[in-house]
């Protein structure tokens, strides 16, 4: 088992260079001079943007600059945003909390309804059930999420008035940022009703995020579900006289699970990588609207640190699943 | 423990509030666009920064009157001007308290010394807070104060005298702009003395009527109402800029009522707005122009026929109705009606296409020419769409023969590009900083700013004098008298289209008392009541 997470890990390193070269290379080919998109139409005379080229290092060689930055990367210093000035990790961390609350509410919303709706569609395969479920998942998946969002916001926050807009708690609590996560913030707080207020909050974003994920759950596991419902050794079980539930729920969904485990990996380190349309919409603070809106400022340290960050991250999560794998099918681990 | 600390920090700051519940205070929930980019306003150029610092936590030693364009006195009760127009000495108010941060807490009031550190730190390469933070002053340096200021000395406690290095009378108007919003000298050296400079830029204290409590990035900043306040404290206990950066959102939060003023509402919103009993739509023009720049060193618009003629085959009111549905103006004048010294009398081109193409024949053009017009990628608030600008008037000018390509670039490109003139004819615009005519006028089409922001390229001599002239005076009777001419000289020259003036839309809930827009752009709280 180590050899192998050994083995995964090398992979890593190279993955982590490319990514650092990539990043470092892309946001310098898109045309824009940022201290250009910082001065706007007021400008800077031709000395004063010489002087902050020098200040912010920009009038080096590219590879000098690259590496200042992967030096830097490897002690772990990400370099200033060139808008707040606030180092990209302490921004970052500010905004991570925010992401991970959303990202694991709305994966719970995808797999509580996604696995069932699939594996009920794959029971009853051909029915109207299957028909609806996967007419539903296909609704879903191609759900223009801003539409979406804007959609569930005006009928159950501004008519119904059942949850709230935006935000992630009501303004009225004043909640220290102990831990950045507000569900157990406002737990820590003493304040009545706080929590309550934080979990309306999240009630409508995570339903929007997870939607997409939801279709793509559903739609995997029945796939998944049908391919194994028919090898023979369920029929086997099945006339062994194995009670029905147990059949699937044991000797089916368990080798149906593999490509599923996959997929929502793939998912959650989506998101994980930050909902830009699901932040903006929900006024979330969250890292992938701070990558949008860096991306627009040109502001080099955040884009470079943030995607490296999330590029991190997808590799851990993927990591995580094939060991995963390892754990629910000892095949795999063993033949390589 | 670390819990506990933070909360009697919180206890200490929020002083200002009255009442003990959070439920019984009155709060206000402004919605804003977007996060500032930081705390100190004189490192930056953007409202949203300036909205949630120096408009509501600072003060400067002169501010715009709400609601107007004139200058009033702020952390000065008045002023003197020698009779060369060299040197300014403030008086300064006594009694005026600064706000405390987390580990900070003031121990005299407002003095000369606060005055001097602010502008020390940002024209002066060896005050030791200069390069802390970064140290690029945008508006100080923006503004010419860098040269204009050749020293500031103190004359006692409540006196500063500043010498000018030559009379510029929007001087005063500069000092209202959100970079000489004061600081604390006593702070900055508290910090210094810590060996943590930096903390001064991100919890700096001010006189202002609203003191920073917690700023959560990205989704909101806390303000209680300053009680020591020197006008008295705001009407208003809590202030809370909840950020929101989609305005189809803002205005489902304004309807469900958890937000109680918004800016920047979608055009398309407007009629709807103005039918909601809960909501109050106000609005005003905006201190802004939109405009087309011809290229006037480049052929054929070096001929003053031909940009005659182009201004005549533009129909401005098509324009007003599909790019700005109506939240817009036709612009006569290079600088907004609400703005002093607009001249009223001064006659716009009409549309008049026949009259275009016998002037484009009289300049050797009978059948017309090729040429392109550049159209922003942005969307800004003096053109929201410049694309379809572009397009209609595209399609006006090939009714006298001229062919136009539109040309775009990425927003960066797009200003470093026609700075230095490789357009034919531009489109672009100006918000204004400080209420000054000057500020327009001479920013944008005087001669010393061919290369820079004169995207015409444009230099008059009889236009630039009348500037120079009203520079060298305070009397503000007869540098109206010559921005008016200088205005007649601009509409007969026509280096550009004046399109229009956009109107700004504030919705605000009805329950808010005492709100004013601002035409300078920025949102105060400090009036209002709820």
């Amino acid at each position: 088992m180590f050899q192998f997470i050994f083995r995964r890990l090398s992979l890593v390193i190279p993955t982590f260079l490319g990514i650092t070269l990539l990043t470092f290379t892309l946001i310098r080919l898109i045309p824009g001079d940022p201290i250009e998109v910082m001065a706007g139409e007021r400008g800077v005379s031709a000395e004063r943007h010489a002087e902050l080229s020098a200040q912010l290092g920009f009038d080096q060689p590219l590879y000098v600059q690259y590496y200042h930055y992967v030096t830097g990367v490897l002690q772990g210093d990400l370099g200033n945003s060139l808008i707040t000035r606030e180092p990209v990790m302490k921004e970052f961390l500010t905004l991570f909390p925010a992401t991970i609350e959303l990202a694991v509410c709305a994966a719970i919303f995808a797999i509580l309804i996604g696995l069932p709706a699939g594996i009920f569609a794959a029971v009853k395969r051909g029915t109207v059930i299957d028909h609806s479920v996967m007419t539903f998942s296909l609704t879903g998946y191609s759900m223009p999420i801003f539409w979406w969002a804007l959609l569930l916001m005006l009928v159950f926050s501004v008519n119904l008035g059942w949850t709230p807009v935006s935000g992630r708690i009501d303004v009225v609590y004043w909640i220290d940022d102990v831990t950045g996560f507000m569900l157990i913030d406002s737990l820590l707080s003493d304040e009545a009703g706080a929590f309550t207020s934080a979990v309306s909050h999240l009630i409508l974003p995570s339903i929007v995020l997870g939607t997409i994920p939801m279709a793509v759950i559903a739609r995997m596991t029945r796939s998944s579900m049908l391919e194994v419902l028919s090898e023979d050794y369920i029929r086997t079980a099945r006339a062994k006289g194995i009670a029905p539930w147990r059949v699937i729920v044991i000797h089916a969904l368990r080798n149906a699970l593999i490509p599923v485990i996959t997929v929502i990996g793939l998912q959650v380190g989506i998101l994980l990588s930050g909902a830009i349309l699901t932040e903006t919409v929900f006024a979330w603070p969250g890292i992938g609207k701070w990558l949008i809106e860096s991306i627009g400022r040109r502001d080099y340290p955040v884009v470079q640190g943030g995607i490296l960050i999330v590029a991190c991250i997808i590799i851990v999560v993927n990591l995580l699943v094939d060991i995963t794998y390892g754990i629910v099918n000892p095949r795999i681990r063993h033949s390589r | 423990m670390k819990k506990g600390l933070a909360k009697l920090t919180l206890a200490l700051m929020a002083a200002g509030a009255i009442g003990t519940s959070a439920h019984a205070a009155s709060t206000l929930v402004y919605c804003s666009e977007g996060s500032p980019e930081g705390f100190n306003p004189a490192f930056y150029t953007a409202g949203t920064t300036f909205d949630a610092t120096s408009k509501n936590m600072f003060n400067r030693l002169v501010e715009f009157k709400l609601g107007t364009t004139e200058t009033e006195p702020g952390l000065a009760t008045s002023y003197d001007v020698s009779s060369d127009g060299l040197e300014y000495t403030f008086h300064l108010r006594k009694g005026v308290k600064f706000h405390a941060a987390k580990d900070f807490k003031p121990t005299r009031d407002f003095n000369a010394d606060d005055v001097i550190f602010t502008f020390d730190r940002q024209g002066n390469k060896e005050n030791p807070y200069h390069t802390v933070s970064g140290g690029s002053y945008e508006y100080f340096t923006g503004m010419g104060m860098d040269t204009l200021i050749k020293k500031i000395e103190k004359i006692d406690d409540y006196t500063v005298k500043f010498v000018l290095t030559k009379p510029e009378a929007p001087f005063v108007a500069n000092l209202a702009m959100d970079f000489a919003s004061i600081f604390s000298k006593e702070q900055a050296d508290a910090y210094m003395k810590a060996g943590t400079p930096e903390k001064l830029d991100i919890d700096p204290v001010g006189t202002g009527p609203f003191q920073k409590v917690q700023y959560q990035k990205d989704s909101l900043i806390r303000y209680t109402a300053f009680k020591d306040y020197w006008k008295g404290k705001a009407k208003i206990d809590r202030l809370v800029f909840s950020i929101t950066p989609d305005a189809s959102v803002r205005y489902a939060k304004l309807k469900a009522g958890e937000c109680d003023v918004m800016p920047y509402p979608n055009p398309a919103d407007l009629k709807q707005m103005e039918a909601d009993p809960n909501i109050n739509l106000m609005s005003q023009e905006g201190l802004n122009v939109g405009y087309l720049a011809f290229n006037t060193q480049k052929k054929p618009f070096n001929d003053i026929r031909v940009r005659q003629a182009l201004s005549l085959a533009t129909d401005k009111s098509a324009i007003i109705d599909a790019v700005f549905q109506g939240a817009g103006k036709a612009a006569k004048n290079p600088i907004p009606p609400t703005m002093w010294s607009y001249n009223k009398n001064v006659v716009d081109y009409p549309y008049d296409p026949v009259k275009a193409k016998k002037l484009l024949a009289e300049a050797g053009y009978p059948d017309g020419f090729s040429t392109n017009i550049w159209a922003m990628p942005v969307q800004r608030p003096y053109n929201p769409n410049a694309r379809r600008m572009a397009e209609i008037m595209q399609e006006d000018w090939s009714k006298v023969g001229v062919k136009a390509e539109i040309v775009s670039y990425e927003w960066g490109e797009y200003l470093n590009r026609s700075k230095k003139g490789e357009h034919d004819t531009v489109l672009l615009g100006w918000t204004g900083d400080n209420g000054d005519p000057d500020n327009f006028l001479y920013v944008l089409l005087g001669c010393d700013a061919v290369g820079g922001s004169n995207r015409a390229q444009w230099c008059n001599e009889e236009f630039n004098n009348l500037l120079l002239q009203a520079k060298q005076t305070s009397d503000k009777a007869e540098r109206t008298k010559d921005y008016e001419e200088a205005q007649v000289v601009f509409k007969r020259e026509a280096p550009w289209i004046t399109i229009a003036h956009s109107v700004v839309y504030e919705p605000i809930r009805k329950e808010v008392k005492g709100y004013k827009i601002d035409p300078l752009g920025g949102h105060y709280f400090y009036n209002v009541s709820k």
